[in-house]
């Protein structure tokens, strides 16, 4: 399997008025092309700011990271993944579809192409047709699967998902999972997903990093046993609850020194 | 039922519609301001009538008396029926051409105006973006800024005028620069506050794309940045009419609502005074109005309307 990401000994220290906060510590991890890969943690574990310097919006202060074999800044030039934050962060002033081409715009696509990748990842999200709506006249959930279309319609081979679906309720957010494994399934994209619900990252995952706090750093990678396929009542297996036991059990032994 | 017993209850539906409105609130404090008035004019006005009568010696009644106060011409306080009467026979009684014609001092005053909030407009939005975007300018444009704002008007506005006409320029430039110097400074204040609204997030988003900054500019923080833009505008072009205002006083211009101002007070006018006073704050009162309305229309299309 083609290796995408690798991150090799990386530390990220920030330095505050407070004196040196370790973000991340000794991060060891690779991620293969076509992986579903969950980041789960408490908070201050590093669990976003290892996606955000996958994303070369952090850099790291030590240790080697590499996206696509590139520096992370290269990779990021070379569009090589589409970023999705909690909020939709779609712009009041333009239509779905415009907000879906303004990457498109940014990037140079020509006009004829921005039209057809917009209708394509719209079709992908399941909003075919609300191209022409505002923001406003969409409910959250469609309005978050707006942002995914919008990071999905440069073709960029990796997802990078920071708690999208967090803001959303649990009914909402079911169906967006389900809706998220479907695309991820007819996209062969590489995700890595942050999140702080364990049934979720169970469900989604084809691995589940476990994360802990001060310093930020992996106490377990967790290769998941279930099927590619998963309808949603996968969660009432026994094979599923053995899992999310397993991650839940992980988190509780990196909270050990609490 | 007759058609008086109709007539009464179309009167009283509107009384209630008027009620439940602005409508009677506004009408109640405008004729209680229209009431203090008179009396003040009365108050004000009453030495001078007191004093005729004495050197004529002649014994007035109250009615006279009320009468003669509101009727002088150069009271100390003209009575609003005699402002009204100045408006109207300015604004009306005389071709547009005239000098006397307050239609054409306000226009003098109003092209004045816009050429200044133009300027101002134009300056202060430039600077913002200049702050925005360059940290030496962050640093140091803002304190120059407000010191501008707190040197007197009117100490520097007759400099202004004199520094220009001794260059050669006279006319509605220099009214406009004073205008500038108060206009500029609401947009300044609140277009950097408007650019720097797109949260971290928004900004992320954009360099996840790796958004030039002009691209960030002109697609997020430019039309970020409406709403606060709008609400400067109108307080800046309210201070570009004073500006104006202030610059037509010194020097002897013959031109304009602060022109027609201070040649009321020269010779006592004190209802060409009032009346030109009125036409000033209608002025504004109008564009003000008018920038709401453009403000109404641009945030709605762009979906920002409250």
């Amino acid at each position: 399997m083609n290796e995408v990401i690798r991150a090799q000994e990386i530390g990220l220290t920030f330095q505050t008025a407070d004196g040196p906060v370790h973000a991340l510590k000794d991060v060891d991890l690779t991620i293969g092309q076509g992986d579903f890969v969950s980041f789960i943690g408490p908070s201050g574990c590093g669990k976003t700011t290892l996606l955000r310097a996958i994303a070369a919006l952090e850099t790291p202060t030590e240790g080697r990271l590499s996206v696509n074999g590139m520096e992370p800044d290269a990779a990021r030039k070379a569009r090589a993944y589409g970023y999705v934050f909690q909020a939709p962060g779609l712009y009041p002033w333009r239509t779905i579809s415009g907000n879906i081409s303004l990457p498109l715009e940014i990037m140079g696509f020509p006009r004829a192409d921005r039209r057809q990748r917009t209708a394509r990842v719209l079709e992908l999200v399941d909003l075919a047709g609300f191209g022409a709506k505002y923001p406003w006249q969409l409910s959250g959930g469609m309005q978050q699967r707006a942002s995914i279309a919008r990071a999905l319609a440069f073709d960029a081979d990796i997802l990078l998902m920071d708690e999208p679906f967090g803001a959303l309720d649990e009914i909402v957010r079911d169906r967006l999972n389900e809706a998220l494994l479907d695309l991820w399934a007819k996209t062969g994209k590489t995700i890595a997903f942050v999140t702080h619900s364990i049934p979720e990252a169970v469900y989604l995952s084809t691995r589940i990093v476990v994360m802990s706090p001060r310093p930020g750093r992996i106490t377990r990678i967790i290769d998941s046993s279930l099927p590619r396929d998963r309808p949603l009542d996968i969660r009432d297996t026994p094979d599923f609850i053995a899992l999310a036991h397993e991650v839940r059990e992980a988190l509780r032994d990196g909270h050990g020194d609490d | 039922m007759t058609d008086a017993a109709i007539g009464e209850m179309r009167g009283g539906g509107m009384l209630r519609r008027a009620a439940k409105g602005r409508t009677l609130p506004v009408l109640a404090v405008l004729l209680a301001i229209v009431a203090i008035w008179y009396a003040g004019a009365v108050g004000l006005n009453a030495q001078w009538v007191r004093d005729q009568a004495a050197r004529s010696e002649t014994v007035l009644s109250t009615g006279e008396f009320v009468v003669r106060t509101l009727s002088l011409d150069r009271p100390v306080l003209p009575a609003p029926h005699q402002v009204a009467a100045g408006l109207w026979d300015g604004i009306a009684g005389q071709k547009i051409t005239s000098k006397r014609s307050l239609v054409w001092h306000g226009w003098v005053t109003l092209s004045a105006t816009l050429a200044g909030f133009a300027i101002g407009t134009a300056a202060g939005i430039l600077l913002a973006v200049g702050i925005v975007h360059n940290r030496a300018m962050d640093q140091s444009v803002m304190p120059w800024a407000v010191a501008s704002q707190t040197v007197p008007i009117l100490a520097i506005a007759p400099m202004v005028i004199v520094v220009l006409a001794s260059a050669g320029i006279t006319g509605l430039l220099p009214k406009a620069v004073i205008a500038a110097w108060l206009s500029f400074f609401p947009v300044l204040v609140g277009m950097v506050k408007g650019l720097r609204t797109p949260d971290a997030m928004q900004l992320d988003l954009m360099k996840s794309w790796s958004a030039s900054p002009s691209q960030i500019f002109w697609r997020l923080r430019l039309p970020s940045s409406m709403p606060y833009l709008f609400a400067s505008l109108k307080v800046g072009v309210a201070a570009a009419l004073v500006g104006t205002i202030v610059g037509e006083l010194p020097a002897g211009a013959s031109s304009g609502l602060g022109a027609r101002l201070l040649s009321g007070s020269y010779y006592g006018q004190t209802v060409q005074i009032w009346s030109a006073l009125f036409a000033a704050a209608a002025l504004a009162a109008g564009l003000v109005i008018a920038i709401g309305a453009v403000e109404k229309i641009a945030l709605r299309r762009m979906g920002l309307a409250r």
